[in-house]
């Protein structure tokens, strides 16, 4: 058994220790704003928030999450959009949308670790989120955005 | 009541009360049109993407393609029946009719259309959404704003002329200083007889509220809470959950299973084999073995504990280093002519100075986020399919095709797709769900991993190009020779097909927008090994990047400067004769002096040749017109000593005629750069006895934030012209602008992709 907060809420699991925390949110707790892209956590589109940190849902099994706080897409607009939720809709950054959420989160952690990131810091956080509609330039515009938002 | 007013072949309406499509959506009261259209180009020779599957139109039978609805409160539905797949459609094509109907946008709801042959063509691909629904779309809006005007004139007994539709969503009148709501009239506007359409007056590009004014997407805040809007997010009561173990090479078969490794595991509930196709493959499942679990995780997990035995059948031949030679010598020989100006063996036999080279593309996976996926619940005869798809109608022809029922009682719910550049208009993942929902009695949701996706992806075709011309003292080309080899698309359709069709052949290939006396454009055969489909502007890709490169090798061998001798090569301007159905040509004709003019705006703003190029910095120009829009697009690089190629700045023109949404327009050039780099940079694959080599992002890389170009800068031409396409056209020029570029720097060729080929990354 494993327990966890996800969202605030504590949850026990007691299914496959092996199985990835992104099956465990998409389809037991029905959170499908963690997106799939490859399972090899090579493409950021289930990033999700540990402890306040990104990490790859895909890649992290059940049995590492022991005591640990999820935080998804839906539990950060819980309150109303987040500042780089904002960001993003006054950029009209998406265009397909799938990755997006995952590139929210992954945004959401930079600016928690750095309020005011460079282009290089941006470049390094980011570029583990894969984009195949291409809105690179939209998002490091709209992190600067919340960047400013925040401050 | 419903009258039916048939105005022209092409253009009806309806005025009905209430009709089954938007049923629990509307209220029994709401004034609800239907307008009805005869697409005028689906059998565009540029719409290659629908070509072989469009389905036939008959001119007398009702397509309802656009339905508007006004609820007595003031809401206003439209119906988006095409695909939103990053496109943006979700937005343009319900601003358009909200525009010519003075609609507040704020109380604008888009309603997505289900699959129904009565909207016309739903296959959203070849960039048409808005060239084709334009006039239609206005025409609907305009024909219900007059009804709106004529029952407020009713209701107020004053004549129509006095009383006026305005942007706040009312008709006033201001002699007496009355208004009247859009909802507080919608049960008198419905029961106005329909105008006829020379009674409608549309408004005049100045009076545009909407179309031309950038809008952010309609949903972009659902997108970015995370909402439940994808394929890959739907849930329904009772449902399992599959993964299918493909068969490794096209075509196989299963020869054994030992699944009890699989059987044991928690959350698998059974396998089910699903049947091979019968060639040609089109769009039937390729066949394996299903895993059904409880969940999708475990799923995955019971289709690596298969132990199966293939037959891997004729197609384990395919190796790609042998295919490439192969191809590479049949474009060496004469080939089939497509189109033929002056006699080029002529001046090819005078012995002037002659100029060759080859170039090879290979083949490219789609590798679109969201991997295919569906979720299907057969019930009896009806069927009912949630699916990420570019063609609802085509899923329910192949799921009613396989399971032997009618296409009217499968339901087609159309989600959001997680991209889909061409792959989601195929629809065998949705035929797979079906398969397996019959089977269980339960509802399945099929999930391809990403392996899968890239694996058995319907390819972007591999293709060899040669090209020779005859050049005069100044280095102009008096001849010129092209021929383009590779596996058609219709062997998708043909198992025997081997030729490019001419919808592929007019994909950049048929004819070149270059003041050339003689000119002579052929094709050679090339065999399929694997499925073969549309991906993102499709052939344009490998033509444009032929083209384009050796018209900067011609440009290289003159001593001159690529730009000015582009310009010289394109010429003054003047329309050039590329085939089109005579309607297409009549509206859209390729007039060479627009393509010049995007090639200037890109030039200036790029400030070209300002900067001498060498030492590990230049820039590269190309100019393509693809899907009727012309693009130019600069490339500035850099270049490092370890052949690492930043992109700093991409500076692209665009001249797609009126535009309906300016910033979504920007979106998908800067998006074609970045999906441009991809190909450009590392898109290959590759395949191994008829396996491919790839299999997900560390092996098939695509272009990430710190490897794309920084910075895209888009101006868009302001025109007048009839609207063309946007989502794809970009991607053509920006690969030979790249390669041009790479040239400028450091004076290697790149006459073969992916980059990695030639010492580049």
């Amino acid at each position: 058994m494993v327990h966890l907060k996800v969202n605030g809420s504590t949850q026990a699991f007691d299914g496959d220790p092996d199985m990835p925390l992104l099956w465990y949110l998409r389809d037991i707790l029905g959170f499908t704003g963690t997106k799939f892209g490859c399972g090899m956590a090579l493409c950021g589109a289930c990033t999700v928030l540990e402890n306040g940190k990104a990490i790859r849902s895909c890649s992290t099994p059940m049995k590492q999450l022991e005591g640990r706080e999820i935080t998804t897409i839906e539990g950060v607009s819980t309150h109303g959009p987040n500042a780089v939720q904002k960001a993003w809709a006054a950029v009209n950054v998406p265009q397909c949308g799938y990755c997006q959420t995952g590139q929210i989160m992954q945004a959401i952690s930079l600016l928690s670790s750095k309020p005011h990131p460079t282009d290089t810091d941006i470049d390094d956080e980011m570029s583990g989120n894969i984009c195949r509609c291409g809105t690179y330039q939209r998002i490091r515009v709209a992190i600067k955005e919340a960047a400013k938002e925040r401050a | 009541m419903i009258t039916l007013e048939k105005t022209s072949s092409t253009f009806a309406v309806v005025n009905v009360t209430r009709r089954s499509f938007l049923q629990g959506a509307l209220s029994a009261s709401a004034f609800v049109l239907c307008v009805a259209k005869t697409p005028l180009f689906a059998k565009a020779a540029g719409n290659v993407a629908s070509g072989s599957v469009a389905p036939s139109i008959d001119a007398t039978a009702f397509h309802p393609s656009v339905f508007l609805g006004i609820q007595p409160d003031g809401t206003v539905l439209i119906v988006s029946h095409r695909t939103e797949m990053g496109n943006g459609v979700r937005t343009s094509l319900p601003r358009i009719v909200a525009d010519e109907l003075d609609a507040d946008w704020s109380r604008v709801e888009v309603i997505q259309g289900d699959g129904d042959e009565r909207y016309g063509s739903q296959d959203t691909d070849g960039s048409h959404s808005v060239r084709e629904f334009f006039d239609t779309l206005r025409e609907t809006g305009a024909t219900a704003r007059l009804m709106l005007v004529r029952a407020a004139a009713q209701q107020w007994g004053v004549p129509e002329a006095q009383c006026v539709a305005d942007p706040a969503h009312v008709v006033s009148h201001k002699a007496s200083n009355r208004t009247i709501g859009y909802g507080d009239l919608a049960a008198l506007a419905a029961k106005q007889p329909v105008p006829k359409k020379e009674e409608l007056k549309l408004k005049s590009p100045s009076e545009w509220r909407y179309i031309g004014k950038p809008a952010p997407g309609y949903d972009v805040s659902d997108v970015c809470a995370g909402k439940p809007l994808f394929g890959m997010d739907v849930r329904v009561d009772g449902m399992l959950y599959a993964a299918i173990a493909h068969p490794p090479v096209l075509g196989g078969k299963v020869k054994s299973i030992d699944d009890s490794a699989t059987l044991k595991l928690k959350g698998v509930k059974q396998t089910i084999p699903i049947d091979p196709f019968k060639p040609p493959h089109h769009f039937q499942p390729l066949g394996g073995v299903a895993v059904i679990a409880d969940n999708t995780w475990s799923a995955f997990k019971g289709r690596d504990a298969l132990k199966i035995e293939w037959d891997n059948g004729a197609h384990a031949v395919y190796n790609s280093p042998a295919y490439k030679k192969q191809l590479q010598e049949t474009a060496r020989q004469p080939g089939k002519v497509v189109h033929k100006i002056g006699d080029p063996d002529a001046e090819f036999s005078k012995g002037g100075k002659l100029i060759e080279a080859e170039y090879y593309a290979p083949h490219l996976a789609h590798a679109s986020m969201e991997p295919p996926v569906a979720v299907a619940d057969v019930q009896g005869e009806k069927v009912t399919v949630w699916s990420p798809t570019q063609n609802p109608q085509g899923v329910q022809e192949e799921v009613a095709k396989k399971l032997g029922l009618k296409k009217e009682n499968v339901t087609c719910h159309v989600t959001f797709l997680g991209g889909g550049f061409g792959r989601k208009s195929k629809p065998d993942y949705a035929v797979e769900a079906a398969v397996l929902s019959k089977t269980t009695g339960k509802p399945v949701k099929v999930v391809w991993s990403r392996e899968d996706d890239i694996k058995f992806d319907y390819f972007h075709s591999v293709a060899a190009m040669y090209i020779k011309a005859a050049v005069d003292d100044k280095g102009m080309p008096k001849a010129w020779l092209q021929r383009s080899v590779f596996p058609p698309i219709s062997s998708t359709f043909d198992k025997d097909a081997v030729y490019g069709s001419d919808g592929e052949m007019s994909l950049g290939w048929n004819v070149i927008p270059f003041d050339v006396p003689n000119f002579r454009s052929e094709n050679g055969k090339a065999v399929n090994h694997v499925r073969i489909g549309w991906l993102r502007s499709v052939a344009n890709i490998y033509h444009a990047f032929a083209v384009q490169s050796f018209a900067n090798e011609l440009a290289n061998a003159a001593n001159r400067d690529p730009y000015d001798y582009l310009l010289a090569l394109i010429g003054s301007g003047h329309v050039i004769d590329v085939k089109q159905p005579p309607d297409v040509a009549a509206k859209y004709p390729y007039d060479t002096a627009r393509l010049r003019h995007v090639a200037q705006l890109a030039a200036d703003k790029a400030n070209w040749g300002k900067k001498k190029s060498g030492n590990g910095w230049g820039m590269g120009i190309a100019v393509h017109r693809s899907f009727l829009t012309y693009v130019a697009t600069v490339v500035e690089v850099e270049v490092d000593n370890s052949g690492a190629v930043r992109i700093p700045n991409v500076y692209t023109a665009v001249d797609a005629g009126i535009v309906a949404n300016p910033d979504m327009v920007i979106s998908q050039f800067q998006g074609a750069a970045v999906f441009g780099t991809s190909i450009a940079r590392t898109g290959e694959i590759t395949a191994t006895n008829g396996v491919i080599d790839q299999s997900n992002f560390h092996n098939y890389p695509v272009a990430r934030m710190n490897d794309a170009p920084v910075h895209v800068d888009v101006q868009i031409v302001e025109s007048s012209a009839p609207p063309a396409g946007v989502g794809e056209p970009g991607v053509p020029p920006f690969v030979p602008a790249l390669c041009n570029a790479i040239y400028a720097a450091t004076g290697t060729r790149v006459r073969e992709l992916p980059l990695t080929k030639n010492g580049f990354a």
